[in-house]
């Protein structure tokens, strides 16, 4: 899914640009928040194992594979900060060594696969994990969920991109059902894929696993160490625990009516999304309906369809922008509440 | 795969374009990237001007045209969806030789096949000139945040060593009589992705053990820094600049 | 501070348990006087690299005391501690993590302040103490293991330390390459303190040995001795190789 350059338009490229610069910027500052001044070298390495592990074949069937895309498994293993930030730097380094994807469609990339992919994994991800009982084939089977939503979440993502600043005069509802649709696919494989990696990794190293981490939480007695040499290097101390549940809450409910703000104003003004729609027209109807037999051709030619269409890209994006302003929100709470005792939690940090 | 993958499209060479200071190539590649994709898909003949630009630039910077052919392959799949635009898209319809296509399409299709394989050429140049080290310098120097850099950097670093280790799981693997068919083998191969993060994640840790007993406090120290003159800037710059020249010819015409 | 008379590493006493409540030393002690080359030997899962990594104070929280010519390790002193205390890891994959050797060997000078001319003249420095001056612009994954090896020796090296510490220095490497570095310590005149289960390359590079065992120093005395008393050998586990004779 990487797009290449001509594919969405200048203006179009350089809006996902600040977005995904913002949200870049924005995961920076919680990776550093999650792993302190550990942030560099870790994040790196997760990078490069993101990078081999798309290499890695996986055999569908004779002659066919696919391999791995990795933005629900980052977001799981290491966080969605952490594994938004990997994913963006594996999409910029494909983008400038291997000229994969274009560059002036890397803010579009990085805001479909590493922002709105990580972010929709990991929210299902979390949503599942509180619903579901506290056990590891629950981590496994809401991984599994999180990647197959996470695919074709992106791949909306991306069709939302496109109806904005598509270059081509292709009816959105195609673009839409054909990337979902091929999407699901590859989704169900990258959901078995990560599951079982999850899976693997929950069997060998629970503490390695983030999103795992409330399960092994009633497991520890006390959290002493603050060093980095134990793998179990959490700094917050049970009284951290209770304001960050507050503060998931607040998030959620910040989220929820940013969600419904977004959605509201999307679906008052018939912005660029339904731009595409309206300049087709009737001719355009007329044409459609004997070259697409397929039932699922004929989505985007309807107004109610289109609409009702609209109403769901834009609640991808608002999930998307959500996600962006809801961890600002998280962070700057957080960070304010840290800031009073800086420098007793770090105590590795001597300056030089 | 194996040591040295990232390297694969560096060609060594000395060349004008090869000694450019890199983040005068960075941002040259970029603003040549952004005008192509700003001109008007009718202006075709603007298009070709682009192609000999870049021409120019590869016979300058030595890079074989058969090279340069090879590495726009990574283009592929989008070719075929470009193929299919004419076919899909909306509008007015044209008859070629007894297929009916939509002319949206075909100029739609053009538009992804022309801009984005210039994309590409311009990337692969890039990337051909510039040495992986020198890319992260001139990242750094445009300005980059320091901490993606560096990621960006452990990232290279690491990558070899990573695809490496799961080179030797496979080996492993398949000496014992194991060979990855089908379905019913992804557990196997998600166990070795598992045991992959596992062993990337805990030298993650000790790799930072090693910095922070060398004095490492958060902040990287500058070693490097690169610097160009203007001299450098206004050869590395007059690539888009051209471009520029003949995107504006391509809105006025 | 009179830092003639001060020993290059003195630790007194020294206990530490890990968070999850596992016990690795219990009061260690042992003195290393300036420019003494001394080997830690030990079997696994005796505290070697605990005891290490208290060396500059990436480990601490429990009681006793490292001092490094007689500076205490703690917080206030950890930027210079880290300066005088040169610990070499196993795997040189972990110690060289920078893009290129000279940029690797710079930084740790480079985190201590120093830049331009100066920066370069300590990393070539260190690189001819090594024999790897040749190197400079190699990424680190060019370099064979051995080589490896040396280079994270001078990425030390430039830091000027006041010990240097060797986490297994001959793990890995073929016999030539062991000559090398062997070569290389013996010709440095800092303090150096090794932490090795080849006791052959103990007995050729260090006249005097400690064996910790069970988090205690269990013995201390010339490595010649220490090697040929087979029953101090068995009960800590250490076992030469098959027909060597250390007093030869």
């Amino acid at each position: 899914m990487h797009v290449p350059d001509g594919f969405i338009n200048a203006p179009t490229s350089a809006v996902a640009g600040v977005v995904a610069a913002g949200a870049v910027a924005v995961s920076l500052r919680g990776a550093r928040r999650e792993l302190d001044e550990r942030t560099a070298p870790l994040a790196g390495l997760v990078a490069a194992f993101i990078f081999a592990v798309q290499m890695l074949n996986f055999p569908v069937a004779a002659g066919t594979s696919g391999h791995l895309l990795g933005g629900a498994l980052a977001a799981i293993l290491v966080g969605p900060y952490t594994g938004a930030l990997c994913i963006s730097v594996v999409l910029l380094m494909q983008g400038l060594l291997f000229a994969d994807g274009g560059l002036t469609a890397l803010g579009v990339n990085i805001t479909d696969m590493s922002i709105v992919g990580v972010a929709v994994a990991y929210v299902v991800f979390r949503a599942l994990v509180k619903v579901l009982p506290r056990t590891r084939r629950s981590i496994t089977a809401a991984s599994f969920v999180a990647a197959l939503i996470s695919v074709p979440a992106a791949a909306l993502a991306f069709t939302a991109f496109y109806a904005i600043g598509g270059t081509t005069d292709v009816a959105i509802g195609k673009v839409a059902t054909a990337m979902v649709g091929v999407h699901i696919l590859i989704g169900i494989g990258e959901a078995a894929i990560t599951a079982l990696t999850v899976g693997a990794v929950i069997a060998v190293r629970p503490d390695l696993v983030y999103g795992a981490r409330d399960l092994r939480r009633p497991l520890k007695l006390r959290v002493g160490g603050e060093l980095v040499d134990a793998p179990a290097a959490e700094t917050p101390a049970p009284a951290a625990r209770t304001s960050r549940r507050t503060l998931w809450i607040s998030g959620l409910v910040t989220s929820l009516v940013l969600a419904g703000f977004v959605s509201f104003y999307a679906s008052a003004s018939p912005d660029g999304l339904e731009k595409v729609a309206e300049d087709k027209g009737f001719a355009a109807s007329a044409e459609d309906h004997h070259t697409a037999d397929s039932p699922l051709a004929d989505y985007g030619v309807k107004d109610i369809d289109n609409a009702r269409l609209s109403g769901g890209l834009a609640g991808v994006i608002g999930v998307g922008v959500t996600i962006v302003a809801g961890s600002a929100v998280f962070w700057a709470v957080r960070r304010r509440r840290t800031g009073e005792a800086p420098e007793a939690s770090s105590p590795t940090n001597t300056s030089v | 795969m194996g040591a040295g993958h990232a390297h694969k499209l560096y060609r060594r060479a000395s060349s004008p374009v090869h000694a450019l200071p890199p983040h005068t190539k960075l941002a040259a590649t970029f603003a040549f990237v952004v005008v192509v994709v700003s001109t008007p898909r009718e202006a075709m003949w603007a298009f070709g001007m682009y192609a000999v630009l870049l021409g120019v630039v590869a016979g300058l910077a030595r890079v074989p045209f058969g090279f340069l052919l090879k590495r726009l392959l990574i283009e592929v799949p989008f070719v075929a969806f470009a193929v299919l635009l004419p076919f899909v898209a909306e509008g007015e319809r044209v008859e070629v030789a007894g297929i009916s296509l939509s002319v949206s399409g075909l100029w739609g299709a053009w538009n992804v096949l022309a801009k984005g394989t210039l994309g590409v050429a311009a990337s692969v140049l890039l990337a051909a000139t510039t040495e992986l080290r020198e890319l992260l310098l001139g990242l750094q120097r445009l300005k980059l945040p320091p901490l993606l850099v560096q990621i960006a950097s452990f990232m290279i670093r690491y990558g070899d060593v990573i695809t490496d280790e799961m080179r030797r799981m496979r080996i492993a693997r398949e000496s014992r009589g194991f060979e990855a068919r089908g379905l019913r083998h992804w557990g196997v191969l998600a166990k070795s992705a598992g045991a992959l993060f596992i062993r990337s994640y805990e030298r993650g840790e000790r790799v930072h053990l090693a910095m922070v007993s060398r004095g490492y406090a958060g902040v990287m120290p500058v070693i490097d820094e690169v610097t160009a003159s203007r001299a450098q800037w206004s050869y590395a710059l007059a690539l888009p600049c051209a471009a520029l020249i003949v995107c504006l010819l391509g809105w006025m015409l | 501070m009179d830092a003639v008379t001060e020993a290059s590493l003195e630790v007194s006493g020294l206990a530490f348990a890990y968070p999850d409540g596992h016990q690795a030393l219990f009061g260690v002690d042992f003195r290393i006087e300036r420019g003494e080359r001394v080997a830690l030997l030990g079997p696994n899962g005796a505290g070697k690299t605990t005891l290490v990594l208290h060396l500059n104070g990436i480990l601490d929280g429990g009681t006793g005391s490292v001092r490094v010519a007689g500076l205490p390790v703690d917080r206030a002193h950890m930027a210079e501690i880290r300066r005088k205390v040169g610990i070499v890891f196993q795997d040189p994959d972990d110690q060289l993590f920078m893009p290129t050797v000279r940029e690797d060997v710079a930084f740790g000078p480079a985190a201590a302040g120093l830049k331009g001319a100066e920066l370069q003249a300590r990393v070539e420095r260190a690189l001819e103490r090594v024999g790897m001056a040749e190197f400079q612009d190699r990424p680190p994954h060019h370099l064979s293991f051995g080589q490896r090896r040396r280079v994270a020796v001078a990425t030390v090296l430039a830091m000027e330390p006041e010990i240097l510490v060797l986490d297994e220095p001959s793990s890995n490497l073929d016999p030539a390459s062991r000559r090398e570095l062997a070569d290389i310590l013996r010709s440095l005149d800092v303090t150096v303190l090794m932490v090795t289960h080849d006791l052959p390359y103990a007995l050729e590079l260090c006249p005097r040995s400690l064996v910790l065992s069970e988090g205690v120093i269990a013995a201390d005395g010339k490595t010649a001795e220490l090697l040929a008393n087979d029953e101090l050998m068995r009960t800590h586990r250490l076992e030469l190789p098959f027909g060597f004779d250390p007093s030869r």
